[in-house]
């Protein structure tokens, strides 16, 4: 059975890249949204935002990118969902295929759609005169991080598509997430806030994620950051993988 | 009957959700090569046991053997050997219907996909539309696809959980005439239905599934033994099996459970 486990991945895998790129809401959404989020705060905001001496696309981009990845897996619960609903899911349970592929192939393609946004948007900041001195081992591990962010993200989108009772609901659940950079470093430097809310943006993931990613770029030491998003990115994604797995043997019994 | 001739083998099989007992020692056989049909209202456990049968579920108790193999403790080697059609077309909508046939073809390790596929296609009337995705097809050729599917890498025995319902009648009499030829090639034609009429046509044995347990099962002309016969009154006429369906199993509980469990 676990010799077919890539093959089967890549069937799976080929299949819901095809719902992706078919599908123009979620192209809209996962890219050209984030774009024009971008556009929105560097030209019309950005302005009158004080966010240090460099260029403000410079200080955006990471939690652009993050936004980007947030509102992506959300479509991932979403497809998940279908399938459960379709009655393709139980089609794919009774073949003798490898059965874990089934989710891998969903998890595989929230990682490459998202990769490909993240590219995409990446250009479009360059164009909007984005400029990074940043070494080939800093993008390496701006990358690095990103996937697993998304694959953390993706475990919970994959809980949410397991147990959801409608579409709407399967959906539902990125909002916080795709919220969760507004309340961080992401905008405006959190030094800004009032108390409260600057402790809640100081010790929640994405500013942790955010200021590193910032710090790779410019090529500033990142300190303890490094370790509190890397922390937070490894510990969402065992909680959640570890639920999603629950989740999953409840629905095959 | 010797073992090798039986495809299906349940005996006591039983199964509850919490406090509800939706199987209560459920016994059938099913002959190689012969549509059985399964008759049963609404939440009478038709879908469970398809679910059971196709590995999907697990029984609480009871011996269910499919292709000789234990549902239990032999799961994989069932799955080599089953397809099974869902009561909703399980097709990608997203995908053309060339597409989903190449798709399970490659699950399945069919060498030739996309020939195996065309040649589904040219046989379930659907070459014209073979390059259109799913979710412009008609319910007709979205249960042909979901069916043409299903007989990807020649299954041995194939499950067909309620295939006309929701189809028109032109669409009925084509799944039907599907499924006909299936038996007539050798494969095992497992079926659950509703209509009666169905099982009238298509069966070559029906077995009447009522709160929990098969209460009647045997070939039409059996089960129509059952009742006097036939009265004689204006017009002389057999028993339709509805009429024995409804006098076996007592017409007020019918419709009395509407939800069909999954």
């Amino acid at each position: 059975m676990n010799g077919h486990f890539f093959s089967d991945t890549s069937v799976m895998f080929r299949r819901s890249m095809r719902h992706v790129t078919r599908s123009l809401d979620t192209i809209i959404t996962v890219t050209i949204m984030p774009i024009a989020f971008m556009l929105l705060f560097v030209y019309v905001f950005g302005g009158a935002i004080q966010a240090g001496t460099g260029s403000y696309v410079n200080y955006l981009l990471p939690g652009i990118l993050l936004i980007a990845i947030a509102s992506g897996i959300s479509y991932t619960a979403y497809r998940l969902f279908i399938d459960l609903q379709s009655g393709i899911f139980e089609r794919y349970h009774s073949m003798p295929i490898a059965r874990s592929s089934v989710l891998w192939g969903h998890v595989l393609t929230s990682l490459v759609s998202n990769a490909i946004s993240v590219v995409v948007i990446v250009l479009v900041a360059l164009l909007m005169g984005f400029r990074s001195s940043a070494g080939v081992l800093a993008w390496l591990a701006v990358a690095g991080i990103l996937a697993l962010f998304t694959l953390a993200l993706t475990w919970i989108a994959v809980i949410a598509g397991l147990s959801a009772k409608s579409t709407d609901g399967a959906g539902a659940f990125a909002y916080p997430i795709i919220f969760l950079p507004f309340i961080s470093s992401a905008f405006v430097p959190t030094a800004s806030m009032p108390g409260p809310v600057r402790a809640f943006a100081e010790n929640q993931p994405v500013t942790a994620i955010v200021n590193t990613i910032r710090a790779l770029f410019e090529q500033q030491p990142v300190g303890s950051a490094i370790w509190v998003a890397l922390a937070w990115c490894v510990g969402v994604l065992i909680v959640a993988y570890v639920f999603a797995m629950v989740a999953y043997r409840r629905k095959i019994a | 009957m010797q073992a090798t001739n039986v495809a299906i083998q349940v005996q006591g099989l039983r199964k509850s959700y919490k406090q509800l007992q939706v199987l209560r020692g459920v016994d059938f056989e099913v002959a190689r090569g012969s549509i059985f049909a399964l008759l049963g209202s609404n939440g009478a456990g038709k879908t469970t046991i398809v679910r059971i049968l196709t590995t999907l579920l697990k029984p609480d108790d009871g011996t269910t053997r499919v292709n000789g193999f234990d549902v239990v403790s032999q799961p994989a080697r069932i799955r080599e050997s089953i397809s099974l059609t869902g009561q909703f077309a399980a097709v990608d909508e997203i995908l053309t219907g060339r597409e989903n046939l190449i798709m399970i073809a490659e699950l399945r390790r069919v060498k030739n996909a996309g020939k195996v596929a065309n040649e589904l296609l040219a046989r379930f009337g659907l070459a014209d539309a073979a390059g259109r995705r799913v979710a412009t097809y008609s319910g007709g050729m979205r249960r042909r696809l979901d069916i043409a599917m299903s007989l990807i890498g020649a299954p041995q025995i194939i499950f067909l959980d309620e295939p006309t319902t929701g189809l028109d009648p032109e669409g009925r009499l084509e799944v039907w005439q599907v499924i006909q030829n299936l038996a007539d090639s050798g494969t095992t034609v497992f079926l659950t239905t509703q209509y009666l009429d169905e099982a009238e046509k298509l069966a070559d044995r029906i077995a009447i599934l009522h709160e929990g347990r098969i209460i009647v099962s045997g070939t039409l002309e059996e089960l129509r033994k059952l009742l006097p016969p036939a009265k004689v009154e204006y017009v002389e006429r057999q028993p339709t099996l509805e009429e024995i369906f409804l006098a076996i199993v007592g017409s007020d509980k019918v419709g009395s459970e509407k939800r069909e469990l999954r």
